[in-house]
């Protein structure tokens, strides 16, 4: 039965094919996060410090967030060309990573305690350093949440760049599909798993050394 | 601009309007596969958060697990259930896309159900079973209630998702309005697929106004002004599911 859905030849046979496809998915998950994380927590940073954009930044992420990504890819497409481009395919992908980034750390700043605020208030701090060394640092955790989700959503968005001509593993969906075929869909689904599993723990792994009094304080809470 | 009178004589033309591709049509099947598939996942996902929630077991688990799910691809999902024999193409790529979609929208509804019964205050639940309310009663009467506001915020997330993503169901022949989306993308006919998307993002900001209101709703006044959930993306904080340390 097994050997009916997924033929292994296929696999051993269509290697590197198959590894081309997961590099590309790799490289466009990494930057639509990195340049979505560059651009997410800025400007969340200066939303809450000044309030008044704190509307406009979120209206305009949800905007990008609930434009289907296929209509993002075509309609970016009419000004930076049809061809598999990376810019078209990452525009649309940064797009979804910002309003989830931006939430969360939103979400994390309103978190930060009023006493850690208050101290560091009658300790002289700025307000511009209140921000960065002590509200940024205690919502860490949310945004590395944020981070979370994020990436495993890229994982899974990577593969609809395919019907643009891009897709990492979305390109072996396609073929599946088109060839009536169940391994290579099936391929694409288990290494998308397994990359954004991988990931996550990279996420979990990075926070544990940068956050690590979250550890502490959970452990201390399920002691309490 | 030339683009936006193309759009314009698109949206005014009558035959755009009439038939079973017409834009009435179109946007009825994909609100009709959207809500469908949005009750399903609420009665799943919901059902098993408010279990788990409830219990307090496995709850990790069925959340982190819940978080890989976001990662598997619509369109793996959708194409392998259209190219098996016995789901293909039946009711017009119907069922195939109700089942790939149902599968998206588990995730943030099981997440923010469990998490909504789990933030309900000890102290409230101790209460309650010591006036001699009975599980299920409290579950019914007490967590559920005072969930409420962060499992509507999970289905109002789940919907946007599936509404903008329905729109992939086009790719395995369904007719919704993926169809002019794709259809102007393959023939690189950018003001049909602008319209097409146009009309999705119209749909999806309905359903998330609409829903929104119905959070404002279930969300007693007293809390509206600090935990309440009510941006779009509330489920995104939830995946840090221990509440945070004990004040």
């Amino acid at each position: 039965m097994l050997a009916e859905v997924i033929r292994w030849s296929f696999i051993t046979k269509q290697w590197s094919l198959i590894q081309t496809d997961l590099i590309q998915h790799v490289a466009l998950t990494f930057i639509a996060v990195g340049i979505g994380l560059g651009l997410s927590v800025p400007l969340a940073l200066l939303a809450w410090r000044y309030p008044i954009s704190r509307g406009p930044l979120v209206g305009f992420s949800s905007l990008l967030y609930i434009i289907p990504s296929v209509a993002l890819f075509s309609i970016i497409g009419a000004y930076t060309g049809y061809e598999a481009s990376y810019l078209t395919g990452e525009i649309a992908l940064v797009g979804y990573t910002l309003l989830i980034l931006v939430w969360n750390t939103l979400a994390g700043l309103a978190a930060v305690p009023a006493d850690a605020r208050e101290a560091s208030v009658a300790l002289g701090y700025s307000k511009t350093a209140t921000l960065w060394r002590v509200e940024l640092p205690l919502a860490l955790p949310y945004i590395f949440a944020g981070l979370r989700v994020a990436t495993s959503t890229v994982v899974g968005l990577v593969t609809v760049t395919a019907l643009i001509g891009l897709g990492g593993l979305g390109q072996l969906i396609t073929y599946g599909f088109n060839a009536d075929y169940y391994t290579p869909i099936i391929v694409a689904l288990v290494f998308s798993i397994l990359l954004a599993g991988l990931c996550d723990l990279a996420w979990v792994g990075v926070e544990r050394l940068l956050v690590p009094w979250s550890r502490a304080s959970k452990r201390a809470a399920a002691r309490a | 601009m030339h683009f936006f009178s193309e759009v314009f004589t698109y949206f005014s033309t009558r035959a755009n309007w009439t038939g079973s591709g017409g834009i009435p049509n179109l946007f009825y099947k994909q609100a009709l596969l959207s809500a469908t598939v949005v009750v399903a996942a609420t009665l799943v996902g919901g059902g098993l958060g408010l279990v788990l929630g409830h219990t307090g077991r496995g709850g990790l688990v069925a959340v982190n697990a819940a978080n890989a799910f976001r990662a598997v691809p619509t369109l793996a999902l959708l194409t392998l259930l259209a190219i098996q024999p016995s789901i293909s193409l039946k009711y017009n790529g119907f069922l195939a896309a109700f089942i790939a979609l149902v599968v998206l929208a588990i995730p943030p509804i099981l997440t923010n159900t469990y998490v909504g019964i789990r933030e309900v205050d000890a102290d409230i639940v101790d209460a309650s079973r010591a006036m001699g309310l009975t599980g299920p009663q409290i579950l019914g009467r007490v967590e559920l209630p005072l969930g409420l506001p962060f499992i509507v915020a999970g289905i109002r997330t789940a919907s946007i998702e599936v509404v903008a993503t329905s729109t992939l169901a086009a790719y395995v022949s369904y007719q919704d309005l993926g169809t002019p989306v794709l259809a102007g993308l393959a023939s690189q006919n950018t003001v049909e697929a602008f319209c097409g998307s146009l009309l999705v993002a119209v749909l999806a900001a309905i359903v998330a106004i609409g829903l929104g209101l119905v959070l404002k709703a279930v969300t007693p006044a007293a809390l509206r002004k600090t935990s309440a959930p009510t941006s779009l993306l509330p489920g995104a904080v939830s995946a840090r599911p221990q509440p945070a340390a004990a004040g």
